[in-house]
Protein backbone atom coordinates (compact mmCIF):
# COMPACT_ATOMS: atom_id res chain seq x y z
CA UNK A 1 0.00 0.00 0.00
CA UNK A 2 2.72 2.44 1.01
CA UNK A 3 4.75 1.20 -1.93
CA UNK A 4 1.87 1.90 -4.30
CA UNK A 5 1.59 5.38 -2.81
CA UNK A 6 5.30 6.02 -3.34
CA UNK A 7 4.95 4.98 -6.97
CA UNK A 8 1.99 7.29 -7.51
CA UNK A 9 3.81 10.23 -5.92
CA UNK A 10 7.02 9.61 -7.89
CA UNK A 11 5.37 9.21 -11.27
CA UNK A 12 2.98 12.05 -10.50
CA UNK A 13 5.90 14.39 -9.84
CA UNK A 14 7.77 13.18 -12.91
CA UNK A 15 4.72 13.76 -15.06
CA UNK A 16 4.16 17.18 -13.47
CA UNK A 17 7.74 18.21 -14.15
CA UNK A 18 7.48 17.10 -17.75
CA UNK A 19 4.20 19.00 -18.23
CA UNK A 20 5.65 22.08 -16.57
CA UNK A 21 8.83 22.12 -18.68
CA UNK A 22 6.84 21.52 -21.84
CA UNK A 23 4.31 24.24 -21.06
CA UNK A 24 7.05 26.77 -20.27
CA UNK A 25 8.04 26.41 -23.94
CA UNK A 26 11.75 26.64 -23.21
CA UNK A 27 12.26 24.36 -26.19
CA UNK A 28 9.99 24.21 -29.21
CA UNK A 29 7.33 21.44 -29.04
CA UNK A 30 8.83 19.60 -32.03
CA UNK A 31 11.89 18.98 -29.87
CA UNK A 32 10.26 18.73 -26.45
CA UNK A 33 6.65 17.55 -26.78
CA UNK A 34 3.90 17.97 -24.20
CA UNK A 35 2.41 14.97 -22.36
CA UNK A 36 -0.92 15.70 -24.03
CA UNK A 37 0.64 15.61 -27.48
CA UNK A 38 2.27 12.25 -26.74
CA UNK A 39 -0.99 10.97 -25.24
CA UNK A 40 -2.78 11.98 -28.43
CA UNK A 41 -0.14 10.22 -30.53
CA UNK A 42 -0.63 7.05 -28.48
CA UNK A 43 -4.40 7.24 -28.89
CA UNK A 44 -4.14 7.89 -32.61
CA UNK A 45 -1.63 5.09 -33.07
CA UNK A 46 -3.92 2.55 -31.45
CA UNK A 47 -7.03 4.03 -33.11
CA UNK A 48 -5.69 3.60 -36.65
CA UNK A 49 -4.36 0.14 -35.72
CA UNK A 50 -0.79 0.99 -36.74
CA UNK A 51 0.48 0.39 -33.18
CA UNK A 52 -1.44 -2.88 -32.89
CA UNK A 53 -0.01 -4.12 -36.17
CA UNK A 54 3.51 -3.10 -35.12
CA UNK A 55 3.13 -4.89 -31.78
CA UNK A 56 1.82 -8.06 -33.40
CA UNK A 57 4.58 -8.08 -36.05
CA UNK A 58 7.32 -7.42 -33.47
CA UNK A 59 6.02 -9.95 -30.99
CA UNK A 60 5.80 -12.61 -33.69
CA UNK A 61 9.44 -12.05 -34.61
CA UNK A 62 10.32 -11.94 -30.94
CA UNK A 63 8.68 -15.29 -30.14
CA UNK A 64 10.19 -16.94 -33.20
CA UNK A 65 13.68 -15.58 -32.60
CA UNK A 66 13.58 -16.21 -28.88
CA UNK A 67 12.29 -19.73 -29.42
CA UNK A 68 15.24 -20.48 -31.72
CA UNK A 69 17.60 -18.84 -29.21
CA UNK A 70 16.43 -20.94 -26.31
CA UNK A 71 16.52 -24.16 -28.30
CA UNK A 72 20.02 -23.56 -29.63
CA UNK A 73 21.22 -22.00 -26.36
CA UNK A 74 20.11 -24.99 -24.29
CA UNK A 75 21.65 -27.43 -26.76
CA UNK A 76 24.90 -25.48 -26.78
CA UNK A 77 24.85 -25.27 -22.98
CA UNK A 78 24.46 -29.03 -22.66
CA UNK A 79 27.21 -29.57 -25.20
CA UNK A 80 29.63 -27.25 -23.45
CA UNK A 81 28.82 -28.81 -20.10
CA UNK A 82 29.49 -32.29 -21.41
CA UNK A 83 33.25 -32.02 -21.44
CA UNK A 84 35.98 -30.17 -19.62
CA UNK A 85 37.74 -29.50 -22.91
CA UNK A 86 34.70 -27.87 -24.53
CA UNK A 87 34.00 -25.88 -21.38
CA UNK A 88 37.47 -24.37 -21.39
CA UNK A 89 37.68 -23.68 -25.12
CA UNK A 90 34.16 -23.07 -26.45
CA UNK A 91 32.98 -21.74 -23.08
CA UNK A 92 35.69 -19.10 -23.05
CA UNK A 93 34.89 -18.09 -26.62
CA UNK A 94 31.21 -17.68 -25.77
CA UNK A 95 31.99 -15.39 -22.85
CA UNK A 96 34.10 -13.15 -25.08
CA UNK A 97 31.46 -13.16 -27.85
CA UNK A 98 28.91 -12.03 -25.27
CA UNK A 99 30.67 -8.67 -25.15
CA UNK A 100 29.80 -8.02 -28.80
CA UNK A 101 26.68 -5.81 -29.07
CA UNK A 102 24.18 -7.84 -31.06
CA UNK A 103 23.62 -5.10 -33.62
CA UNK A 104 27.21 -5.70 -34.75
CA UNK A 105 25.88 -8.88 -36.34
CA UNK A 106 23.61 -6.81 -38.60
CA UNK A 107 26.07 -6.22 -41.47
CA UNK A 108 26.95 -9.91 -41.51
CA UNK A 109 23.28 -10.87 -41.33
CA UNK A 110 22.50 -8.59 -44.28
CA UNK A 111 25.19 -10.19 -46.42
CA UNK A 112 24.13 -13.71 -45.46
CA UNK A 113 20.35 -13.40 -45.50
CA UNK A 114 19.69 -10.24 -47.50
CA UNK A 115 17.27 -7.58 -46.37
CA UNK A 116 14.72 -9.95 -44.88
CA UNK A 117 13.02 -11.13 -41.75
CA UNK A 118 15.64 -13.88 -41.47
CA UNK A 119 18.33 -11.25 -40.96
CA UNK A 120 16.35 -9.84 -38.03
CA UNK A 121 15.89 -13.31 -36.55
CA UNK A 122 19.59 -13.95 -36.89
CA UNK A 123 20.41 -10.80 -34.93
CA UNK A 124 17.93 -11.76 -32.20
CA UNK A 125 19.41 -15.24 -31.92
CA UNK A 126 22.98 -13.94 -31.76
CA UNK A 127 21.93 -11.41 -29.15
CA UNK A 128 20.18 -13.74 -26.74
CA UNK A 129 21.33 -17.31 -27.34
CA UNK A 130 24.57 -16.86 -25.43
CA UNK A 131 22.78 -15.59 -22.32
CA UNK A 132 20.84 -18.82 -22.22
CA UNK A 133 23.95 -20.93 -22.72
CA UNK A 134 25.94 -19.06 -20.10
CA UNK A 135 23.04 -19.25 -17.64
CA UNK A 136 22.98 -23.03 -17.94
CA UNK A 137 26.68 -23.08 -17.26
CA UNK A 138 26.12 -20.79 -14.31
CA UNK A 139 23.32 -22.98 -12.98
CA UNK A 140 25.52 -26.03 -13.08
CA UNK A 141 28.23 -24.26 -11.11
CA UNK A 142 26.07 -22.47 -8.56
CA UNK A 143 23.66 -25.29 -7.85
CA UNK A 144 24.14 -26.53 -4.27
CA UNK A 145 26.17 -29.74 -4.46
CA UNK A 146 24.03 -31.42 -1.83
CA UNK A 147 21.31 -32.12 -4.43
CA UNK A 148 23.63 -34.13 -6.64
CA UNK A 149 24.93 -36.09 -3.66
CA UNK A 150 21.44 -36.75 -2.33
CA UNK A 151 20.37 -37.89 -5.78
CA UNK A 152 23.27 -40.30 -6.15
CA UNK A 153 22.70 -41.50 -2.62
CA UNK A 154 19.11 -42.42 -3.51
CA UNK A 155 20.18 -44.40 -6.55
CA UNK A 156 20.03 -41.85 -9.37
CA UNK A 157 22.87 -41.90 -11.87
CA UNK A 158 23.63 -41.05 -15.47
CA UNK A 159 20.69 -39.62 -17.39
CA UNK A 160 18.26 -40.05 -14.52
CA UNK A 161 20.51 -38.03 -12.23
CA UNK A 162 20.69 -35.28 -14.83
CA UNK A 163 16.99 -35.24 -15.67
CA UNK A 164 15.43 -35.70 -12.24
CA UNK A 165 18.00 -33.93 -10.06
CA UNK A 166 20.64 -31.74 -11.71
CA UNK A 167 18.32 -30.06 -14.21
CA UNK A 168 15.55 -29.15 -11.72
CA UNK A 169 18.17 -28.15 -9.16
CA UNK A 170 19.62 -25.58 -11.54
CA UNK A 171 16.24 -24.33 -12.79
CA UNK A 172 16.23 -21.01 -10.87
CA UNK A 173 19.56 -20.11 -12.48
CA UNK A 174 18.39 -21.21 -15.90
CA UNK A 175 15.27 -19.07 -15.58
CA UNK A 176 17.44 -16.07 -14.73
CA UNK A 177 19.29 -16.75 -17.96
CA UNK A 178 16.05 -17.09 -19.91
CA UNK A 179 14.96 -13.74 -18.50
CA UNK A 180 18.22 -12.07 -19.47
CA UNK A 181 18.00 -13.72 -22.88
CA UNK A 182 14.53 -12.25 -23.37
CA UNK A 183 15.79 -8.76 -22.47
CA UNK A 184 18.68 -9.06 -24.92
CA UNK A 185 16.42 -10.44 -27.63
CA UNK A 186 14.04 -7.51 -27.18
CA UNK A 187 16.84 -4.96 -27.60
CA UNK A 188 18.26 -6.78 -30.61
CA UNK A 189 14.84 -6.95 -32.22
CA UNK A 190 14.09 -3.24 -31.86
CA UNK A 191 17.60 -2.36 -33.01
CA UNK A 192 17.34 -4.53 -36.09
CA UNK A 193 13.85 -3.27 -36.93
CA UNK A 194 15.10 0.30 -36.91
CA UNK A 195 17.58 -0.59 -39.63
CA UNK A 196 15.17 -2.53 -41.79
CA UNK A 197 11.85 -0.91 -42.61
CA UNK A 198 9.34 -3.71 -42.38
CA UNK A 199 6.53 -2.86 -39.97
CA UNK A 200 7.30 -3.59 -36.35
CA UNK A 201 7.88 -1.21 -33.44
CA UNK A 202 11.40 -0.27 -34.49
CA UNK A 203 10.11 0.84 -37.84
CA UNK A 204 7.31 3.08 -36.55
CA UNK A 205 9.86 4.62 -34.24
CA UNK A 206 12.05 5.50 -37.22
CA UNK A 207 9.00 6.66 -39.14
CA UNK A 208 8.34 9.20 -36.37
CA UNK A 209 11.84 10.52 -36.91
CA UNK A 210 11.43 10.71 -40.68
CA UNK A 211 8.17 12.66 -40.30
CA UNK A 212 9.71 14.91 -37.64
CA UNK A 213 6.87 13.79 -35.36
CA UNK A 214 8.35 13.96 -31.88
CA UNK A 215 5.02 13.01 -30.28
CA UNK A 216 5.03 9.71 -32.15
CA UNK A 217 8.69 9.07 -31.33
CA UNK A 218 8.09 9.44 -27.60
CA UNK A 219 4.84 7.46 -27.81
CA UNK A 220 6.57 4.48 -29.44
CA UNK A 221 9.45 4.67 -26.97
CA UNK A 222 6.95 4.50 -24.12
CA UNK A 223 5.31 1.54 -25.82
CA UNK A 224 8.65 -0.31 -26.17
CA UNK A 225 9.51 0.31 -22.52
CA UNK A 226 6.05 -0.80 -21.40
CA UNK A 227 6.13 -4.05 -23.34
CA UNK A 228 9.69 -4.79 -22.26
CA UNK A 229 8.80 -4.08 -18.66
CA UNK A 230 5.65 -6.17 -18.59
CA UNK A 231 7.26 -9.22 -20.22
CA UNK A 232 10.57 -9.06 -18.40
CA UNK A 233 9.92 -7.23 -15.17
CA UNK A 234 6.55 -8.75 -14.44
CA UNK A 235 6.20 -12.14 -16.14
CA UNK A 236 9.79 -13.45 -15.98
CA UNK A 237 10.61 -11.78 -12.69
CA UNK A 238 7.65 -13.29 -10.86
CA UNK A 239 8.45 -16.78 -12.15
CA UNK A 240 12.08 -16.28 -11.16
CA UNK A 241 11.19 -15.03 -7.67
CA UNK A 242 8.81 -17.90 -7.07
CA UNK A 243 11.43 -20.46 -8.06
CA UNK A 244 14.12 -18.83 -5.96
CA UNK A 245 11.89 -18.81 -2.89
CA UNK A 246 10.84 -22.38 -3.33
CA UNK A 247 14.38 -23.59 -4.07
CA UNK A 248 15.65 -21.71 -1.05
CA UNK A 249 18.15 -19.60 -3.03
CA UNK A 250 16.30 -16.30 -2.65
CA UNK A 251 18.34 -13.45 -1.26
CA UNK B 1 22.94 -68.34 11.63
CA UNK B 2 26.49 -67.25 10.87
CA UNK B 3 27.28 -64.00 12.59
CA UNK B 4 30.90 -63.89 11.55
CA UNK B 5 30.44 -61.14 8.94
CA UNK B 6 29.40 -57.81 10.44
CA UNK B 7 26.82 -55.67 8.65
CA UNK B 8 29.39 -52.95 8.08
CA UNK B 9 33.09 -53.56 8.49
CA UNK B 10 35.72 -50.86 8.21
CA UNK B 11 39.31 -52.03 8.11
CA UNK B 12 42.23 -49.62 8.18
CA UNK B 13 40.36 -46.78 6.54
CA UNK B 14 42.65 -43.87 5.72
CA UNK B 15 41.72 -40.71 3.93
CA UNK B 16 44.09 -37.95 2.99
CA UNK B 17 43.60 -35.01 0.73
CA UNK B 18 45.47 -32.00 -0.51
CA UNK B 19 44.56 -28.62 0.96
CA UNK B 20 44.38 -25.43 -1.09
CA UNK B 21 47.95 -24.67 -0.04
CA UNK B 22 49.07 -27.99 -1.46
CA UNK B 23 49.74 -29.65 1.88
CA UNK B 24 48.84 -33.27 2.34
CA UNK B 25 46.31 -33.58 5.15
CA UNK B 26 45.45 -36.86 6.83
CA UNK B 27 41.77 -36.75 7.77
CA UNK B 28 41.16 -40.35 8.79
CA UNK B 29 43.86 -42.64 10.10
CA UNK B 30 43.42 -46.42 10.18
CA UNK B 31 39.83 -46.56 11.31
CA UNK B 32 38.74 -50.05 12.29
CA UNK B 33 35.11 -50.55 13.13
CA UNK B 34 32.62 -53.40 13.04
CA UNK B 35 28.91 -52.75 13.13
CA UNK B 36 26.52 -55.62 13.81
CA UNK B 37 23.27 -56.01 11.89
CA UNK B 38 20.51 -54.12 13.68
CA UNK B 39 22.94 -52.21 15.87
CA UNK B 40 22.51 -48.55 16.77
CA UNK B 41 26.02 -47.11 16.72
CA UNK B 42 26.84 -43.51 17.54
CA UNK B 43 30.03 -41.79 16.50
CA UNK B 44 31.10 -38.70 18.43
CA UNK B 45 34.10 -36.44 18.10
CA UNK B 46 35.11 -32.80 17.93
CA UNK B 47 34.34 -30.93 14.74
CA UNK B 48 37.04 -31.64 12.20
CA UNK B 49 37.58 -35.23 13.28
CA UNK B 50 36.22 -36.55 9.99
CA UNK B 51 33.11 -38.22 11.39
CA UNK B 52 30.88 -36.90 8.63
CA UNK B 53 33.46 -37.85 6.05
CA UNK B 54 33.40 -41.39 7.38
CA UNK B 55 29.66 -41.59 6.67
CA UNK B 56 30.22 -40.28 3.15
CA UNK B 57 32.75 -43.06 2.61
CA UNK B 58 30.35 -45.73 3.83
CA UNK B 59 27.64 -44.23 1.62
CA UNK B 60 30.03 -44.56 -1.32
CA UNK B 61 29.89 -40.86 -2.19
CA UNK B 62 33.64 -40.49 -1.77
CA UNK B 63 36.46 -42.95 -1.89
CA UNK B 64 38.95 -43.68 0.89
CA UNK B 65 42.67 -43.43 0.18
CA UNK B 66 43.41 -46.80 1.73
CA UNK B 67 41.59 -49.58 3.53
CA UNK B 68 38.40 -51.41 2.81
CA UNK B 69 34.72 -50.93 3.62
CA UNK B 70 32.66 -54.10 3.56
CA UNK B 71 28.89 -54.20 3.72
CA UNK B 72 27.62 -57.77 4.17
CA UNK B 73 31.14 -58.86 3.30
CA UNK B 74 31.13 -57.09 -0.07
CA UNK B 75 33.35 -54.09 -0.72
CA UNK B 76 31.62 -50.73 -1.25
CA UNK B 77 32.08 -49.62 -4.87
CA UNK B 78 29.86 -46.54 -4.93
CA UNK B 79 26.48 -45.32 -3.78
CA UNK B 80 23.88 -48.00 -3.23
CA UNK B 81 20.40 -47.99 -1.82
CA UNK B 82 21.33 -50.59 0.77
CA UNK B 83 23.00 -47.66 2.61
CA UNK B 84 21.18 -44.37 2.74
CA UNK B 85 22.74 -41.25 4.16
CA UNK B 86 20.66 -38.54 5.77
CA UNK B 87 22.69 -35.38 5.27
CA UNK B 88 23.10 -32.71 7.87
CA UNK B 89 21.55 -30.22 5.46
CA UNK B 90 19.00 -32.89 4.42
CA UNK B 91 19.16 -32.29 0.67
CA UNK B 92 15.42 -32.60 0.24
CA UNK B 93 14.38 -31.67 -3.29
CA UNK B 94 12.46 -28.38 -3.16
CA UNK B 95 10.89 -28.94 -6.57
CA UNK B 96 9.11 -32.06 -5.39
CA UNK B 97 6.27 -32.48 -2.92
CA UNK B 98 6.81 -34.31 0.34
CA UNK B 99 5.27 -37.44 -1.17
CA UNK B 100 7.41 -37.21 -4.31
CA UNK B 101 10.53 -36.76 -2.19
CA UNK B 102 9.75 -39.93 -0.27
CA UNK B 103 8.96 -41.74 -3.52
CA UNK B 104 12.13 -40.56 -5.27
CA UNK B 105 14.52 -43.36 -4.34
CA UNK B 106 12.00 -46.03 -5.28
CA UNK B 107 11.32 -44.31 -8.60
CA UNK B 108 15.05 -44.24 -9.41
CA UNK B 109 15.27 -47.93 -8.64
CA UNK B 110 12.39 -48.94 -10.87
CA UNK B 111 9.82 -49.82 -8.22
CA UNK B 112 6.32 -50.11 -9.70
CA UNK B 113 3.94 -47.18 -9.31
CA UNK B 114 1.35 -48.93 -7.15
CA UNK B 115 3.99 -50.27 -4.80
CA UNK B 116 5.61 -46.86 -4.62
CA UNK B 117 2.38 -45.20 -3.60
CA UNK B 118 1.70 -47.82 -0.96
CA UNK B 119 5.13 -47.46 0.59
CA UNK B 120 5.10 -43.68 0.42
CA UNK B 121 1.85 -43.73 2.41
CA UNK B 122 3.29 -46.20 4.83
CA UNK B 123 6.49 -44.32 5.58
CA UNK B 124 4.77 -40.95 5.75
CA UNK B 125 2.42 -42.43 8.36
CA UNK B 126 5.43 -43.82 10.20
CA UNK B 127 6.85 -40.30 10.63
CA UNK B 128 3.39 -38.75 11.20
CA UNK B 129 3.36 -36.69 8.02
CA UNK B 130 0.64 -38.45 6.03
CA UNK B 131 -1.46 -35.29 5.76
CA UNK B 132 1.48 -33.31 4.35
CA UNK B 133 2.03 -35.55 1.35
CA UNK B 134 1.16 -32.80 -1.14
CA UNK B 135 3.02 -29.97 0.63
CA UNK B 136 6.34 -28.63 -0.54
CA UNK B 137 9.32 -28.83 1.77
CA UNK B 138 9.71 -25.05 2.10
CA UNK B 139 6.27 -24.98 3.71
CA UNK B 140 7.35 -27.28 6.55
CA UNK B 141 9.10 -26.60 9.85
CA UNK B 142 12.63 -27.82 10.54
CA UNK B 143 11.44 -30.82 12.52
CA UNK B 144 8.97 -31.83 9.83
CA UNK B 145 11.62 -31.56 7.14
CA UNK B 146 13.84 -33.77 9.22
CA UNK B 147 11.09 -36.37 9.31
CA UNK B 148 10.61 -36.14 5.54
CA UNK B 149 14.32 -36.88 5.12
CA UNK B 150 13.94 -39.85 7.43
CA UNK B 151 10.93 -41.16 5.54
CA UNK B 152 12.72 -40.63 2.20
CA UNK B 153 15.68 -42.64 3.46
CA UNK B 154 13.54 -45.40 4.95
CA UNK B 155 11.40 -45.72 1.84
CA UNK B 156 14.25 -47.23 -0.15
CA UNK B 157 14.35 -49.84 2.63
CA UNK B 158 18.08 -49.65 3.23
CA UNK B 159 19.75 -52.14 5.55
CA UNK B 160 21.96 -49.40 6.88
CA UNK B 161 20.84 -45.90 7.79
CA UNK B 162 23.63 -43.33 8.00
CA UNK B 163 22.70 -40.17 9.86
CA UNK B 164 24.96 -37.11 9.88
CA UNK B 165 24.11 -34.83 12.82
CA UNK B 166 20.51 -34.87 11.68
CA UNK B 167 19.06 -33.10 14.71
CA UNK B 168 21.79 -30.51 15.27
CA UNK B 169 19.77 -27.59 13.98
CA UNK B 170 16.57 -28.34 15.88
CA UNK B 171 15.22 -26.91 19.11
CA UNK B 172 15.38 -29.15 22.18
CA UNK B 173 11.71 -30.15 22.27
CA UNK B 174 11.58 -31.11 18.61
CA UNK B 175 14.82 -33.02 18.98
CA UNK B 176 13.51 -35.00 21.97
CA UNK B 177 10.42 -35.85 20.00
CA UNK B 178 12.46 -37.05 17.04
CA UNK B 179 14.68 -39.12 19.33
CA UNK B 180 11.59 -40.98 20.49
CA UNK B 181 10.42 -41.44 16.92
CA UNK B 182 13.79 -42.61 15.68
CA UNK B 183 14.01 -45.11 18.52
CA UNK B 184 10.53 -46.41 17.74
CA UNK B 185 11.31 -46.69 14.03
CA UNK B 186 14.58 -48.46 14.79
CA UNK B 187 12.69 -50.98 16.97
CA UNK B 188 9.99 -51.42 14.32
CA UNK B 189 12.21 -51.78 11.27
CA UNK B 190 15.33 -53.37 12.72
CA UNK B 191 17.66 -51.28 10.57
CA UNK B 192 21.32 -50.86 11.31
CA UNK B 193 21.91 -47.22 12.21
CA UNK B 194 25.20 -45.33 12.25
CA UNK B 195 24.54 -41.96 13.81
CA UNK B 196 27.11 -39.15 13.87
CA UNK B 197 26.78 -36.34 16.39
CA UNK B 198 28.90 -33.96 18.43
CA UNK B 199 26.39 -34.17 21.28
CA UNK B 200 27.53 -36.87 23.70
CA UNK B 201 24.25 -37.01 25.61
CA UNK B 202 22.40 -37.53 22.36
CA UNK B 203 24.78 -40.36 21.51
CA UNK B 204 24.21 -42.05 24.88
CA UNK B 205 20.47 -41.43 24.64
CA UNK B 206 20.25 -43.28 21.33
CA UNK B 207 23.15 -45.64 20.85
CA UNK B 208 23.95 -49.15 21.99
CA UNK B 209 27.56 -48.27 21.53
CA UNK B 210 29.38 -44.96 21.26
CA UNK B 211 32.62 -44.60 19.34
CA UNK B 212 34.80 -41.60 20.11
CA UNK B 213 37.05 -40.28 17.35
CA UNK B 214 40.15 -38.17 17.93
CA UNK B 215 40.78 -34.75 16.43
CA UNK B 216 42.72 -34.64 13.17
CA UNK B 217 43.66 -37.17 12.10
CA UNK B 218 40.51 -39.02 13.07
CA UNK B 219 41.30 -42.25 14.88
CA UNK B 220 39.12 -44.42 17.06
CA UNK B 221 40.03 -43.22 20.53
CA UNK B 222 37.72 -45.44 22.52
CA UNK B 223 34.48 -47.38 22.33
CA UNK B 224 31.85 -47.17 25.04
CA UNK B 225 29.10 -49.77 25.25
CA UNK B 226 25.87 -48.23 26.53
CA UNK B 227 23.99 -50.80 28.54
CA UNK B 228 21.09 -48.76 29.75
CA UNK B 229 17.46 -49.86 29.46
CA UNK B 230 15.18 -48.26 26.88
CA UNK B 231 13.40 -45.92 26.76
CA UNK B 232 15.97 -43.38 27.83
CA UNK B 233 15.76 -39.64 28.23
CA UNK B 234 18.59 -37.20 27.71
CA UNK B 235 18.02 -35.97 31.27
CA UNK B 236 18.20 -39.43 32.93
CA UNK B 237 20.82 -39.65 35.65
CA UNK B 238 22.28 -42.79 34.15
CA UNK B 239 22.51 -41.15 30.72
CA UNK B 240 24.25 -38.14 32.22
CA UNK B 241 26.71 -40.30 34.12
CA UNK B 242 27.60 -42.31 31.05
CA UNK B 243 27.90 -39.13 29.03
CA UNK B 244 30.18 -37.57 31.65
CA UNK B 245 32.63 -40.39 31.24
CA UNK B 246 32.75 -39.97 27.45
CA UNK B 247 32.81 -36.21 27.76
CA UNK B 248 36.02 -36.29 29.77
CA UNK B 249 37.73 -38.06 26.91
CA UNK B 250 36.09 -35.83 24.33
CA UNK B 251 37.12 -32.65 26.12
CA UNK B 252 40.73 -33.63 25.72
CA UNK B 253 40.18 -33.81 21.96
CA UNK B 254 38.29 -30.55 21.83
CA UNK B 255 41.14 -28.83 23.67
CA UNK B 256 43.59 -30.26 21.19
CA UNK B 257 41.47 -29.04 18.31
CA UNK B 258 41.28 -25.54 19.81
CA UNK B 259 45.01 -25.47 20.38
CA UNK B 260 45.69 -26.39 16.78
CA UNK B 261 43.25 -23.85 15.44
CA UNK B 262 44.68 -21.05 17.57
CA UNK B 263 48.21 -21.96 16.66
CA UNK B 264 47.56 -22.09 12.95
CA UNK B 265 45.23 -19.14 13.19
CA UNK B 266 42.64 -20.83 11.04
CA UNK B 267 40.29 -18.25 9.67
CA UNK B 268 36.63 -19.23 9.90
CA UNK B 269 35.70 -20.65 6.57
CA UNK B 270 32.91 -18.57 5.13
CA UNK B 271 31.20 -19.74 2.02
CA UNK B 272 30.93 -17.01 -0.60
CA UNK B 273 27.38 -15.73 -0.87
CA UNK B 274 25.58 -16.39 -4.10
CA UNK B 275 25.70 -13.14 -5.97
CA UNK B 276 22.44 -11.64 -7.01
Amino acid sequence: MRRALRYVIFYGLLFGLWALLAELRIWPPYLFPTPWGVGEALRAGFADHSFWIAIVVSMRRMLLGYGISVTLGVALGLGVASSKFLEETVGGLLVSLQSLPSICWWPLALLWFGLSQNAILFVIVMGSMLSVTLAMEDGRKQMPRIFGMAGRNLGAHGFKLFWYVLLPASLPFIVSGLKQGWAFAWRSLIGAEMLYLSLGLGQILMMGRDLNDMNAVIAVMILIVAIGYVTNGVVFRSVERRLQRKWGVAT
Amino acid sequence: MPHATPKVGLSDICLSYRTEHGEELLALDHINLQVKAGEFLCIVGPSGCGKSTLLHLIAGLHRQTAGQILVDGKPVQGPGTDRILIFQELGLFPWLTVGENVEFGMKMNGVRKTEREEKTEHYLRLVHLAQFKKSYTHQLSGGMRQRVALARALATEPDVLLMDEPFAALDAQTRDLLHDELERIWAQTGRTIIFVTHNVREAVRLGERVVLLTFRPGRVKREFPVELPHPRMMEDGAVLRAARQILDDLREEINRSLEVEYRVGVKPRVKPEVEQ
